[in-house]
C-alpha cells in the first residue's frame, strides 16, 4: 500500500507504471505518480521505455498463412456446411 | 459476420481464417512446447468454432470467443489439465541493485533511440520475440493477448479465465521483463 502522505521514490514509482497506463490508479495515486514523474527524468525515461516496449511488441507480426493450411480449413468448413444441408 | 458464417458463407470463413489462423498458432505456442502441437491446437480450434457457431451468443466478440476456445483446446491438449494460475508475485520488476538505499535510481535507464524509426523496429523484432518467448507461461499469454493481439484487459481475462487484478500484475511483470531484455540488447546499462 502506498503512503498517501509521502512522496514516491523511484523504486515505488516503477511498480506503478502498468496501473498508471491501464488507468487503474486512484486520482490521488495518479497525482502523486505524475508529481514524481515531473521531478524525475529517470522515471520518465523508464515510463517511455515501457511505452516503447509496448509499441515494439505491437509490431511483432504473425507469420503469413500457408496456402495449404488455408485450403485445409476451407475444406473443414465445407464439410460442416455439407453435413448440415 | 456471425450470420454470414452460420449461413455457410465461405468467403466470410476464409477471411476469418486469414485474420486469425497464424495468430492462433502463435497463441497456442504459449501453452504447448512444439510447433506441430500448436498447429494441431489451432486446427482443433477451428473445428470447434465451426461446430459451435450455432451456440455463439455474442456476449464476447467473435475474436475473444475463438481465442478462448483455443486456450481451452491447448490446455486439454494431450490430456493436460488446467494448471492453477500462479498467484502473481510482488517481487520488484526492476532489479533492486539499480536503486540506492533511499529508493532513487543509481543506475537509471539510458533513453533509447526512437522506436518510431522503421529500421529500429525491424532490428528489434527478433530481440522482442526472444524476450517474449522466455517469459513464464502465463505472463507470456497475457502479454501475447494484450500487446501482440491488442485485446482489452477484460477480453484477456475472459480468454485466460483469470481475474482482472491478476491479469494486470502478470502484464506488469511481463512488460517489465521484456523492457529489461530490450535494454540488455540495446547496450549495457550506463555503457
Amino acid at each position: 500500500m502506498i503512503f498517501l502522505t509521502r512522496d514516491l521514490v523511484c523504486q515505488q514509482a516503477v511498480e506503478l507504471v502498468t496501473d498508471y497506463l491501464e488507468g487503474k490508479l486512484s486520482w490521488r495515486q495518479r497525482r502523486r505518480f505524475e508529481a514524481h514523474l515531473r521531478g524525475c527524468p529517470n522515471c520518465r525515461a523508464y515510463l517511455e521505455q515501457i511505452r516503447q516496449t509496448i509499441t515494439v511488441m505491437g509490431r511483432v507480426e504473425p507469420e503469413t498463412l500457408a496456402p495449404q493450411a488455408r485450403d485445409d480449413l476451407i475444406d473443414l468448413f465445407r464439410r460442416y456446411r455439407g453435413d448440415r444441408s | 459476420m456471425i450470420q454470414l458464417l452460420r449461413s455457410g458463407d465461405e468467403d466470410a470463413f476464409t477471411r476469418l481464417v486469414e485474420q486469425h489462423h497464424t495468430r492462433l498458432i502463435r497463441f497456442a505456442l504459449t501453452f504447448v512446447s512444439n510447433r506441430a502441437a500448436a498447429e494441431d491446437v489451432a486446427q482443433d480450434t477451428w473445428a470447434a468454432v465451426v461446430a459451435g457457431l450455432g451456440r455463439f451468443e455474442g456476449r464476447s466478440s467473435l475474436r475473444t470467443w475463438i481465442f478462448q476456445i483455443c486456450a481451452n483446446r491447448a490446455r486439454t491438449f494431450g490430456g493436460r489439465e488446467r494448471r492453477t494460475v500462479p498467484l502473481a508475485s510482488d517481487e520488484p520488476t526492476v532489479e533492486a541493485t539499480r536503486f540506492n538505499s533511499s529508493g532513487a535510481w543509481s543506475a537509471p535507464p539510458e533513453p533509447w533511440p526512437s522506436v518510431d524509426d522503421r529500421l529500429d523496429a525491424e532490428a528489434l523484432a527478433p530481440l522482442v520475440r526472444t524476450a517474449i518467448d522466455q517469459l513464464p507461461e502465463v505472463q507470456r499469454q497475457v502479454v501475447t493477448l494484450r500487446d501482440l493481439e491488442g485485446l482489452s484487459a477484460q477480453e484477456a481475462c475472459e480468454v485466460l479465465s483469470i481475474s482482472e487484478a491478476n491479469q494486470r500484475v502478470l502484464l506488469h511483470r511481463g512488460r517489465a521483463r521484456v523492457r529489461s531484455e530490450l535494454e540488455r540488447g540495446l547496450g549495457p546499462v550506463g555503457g
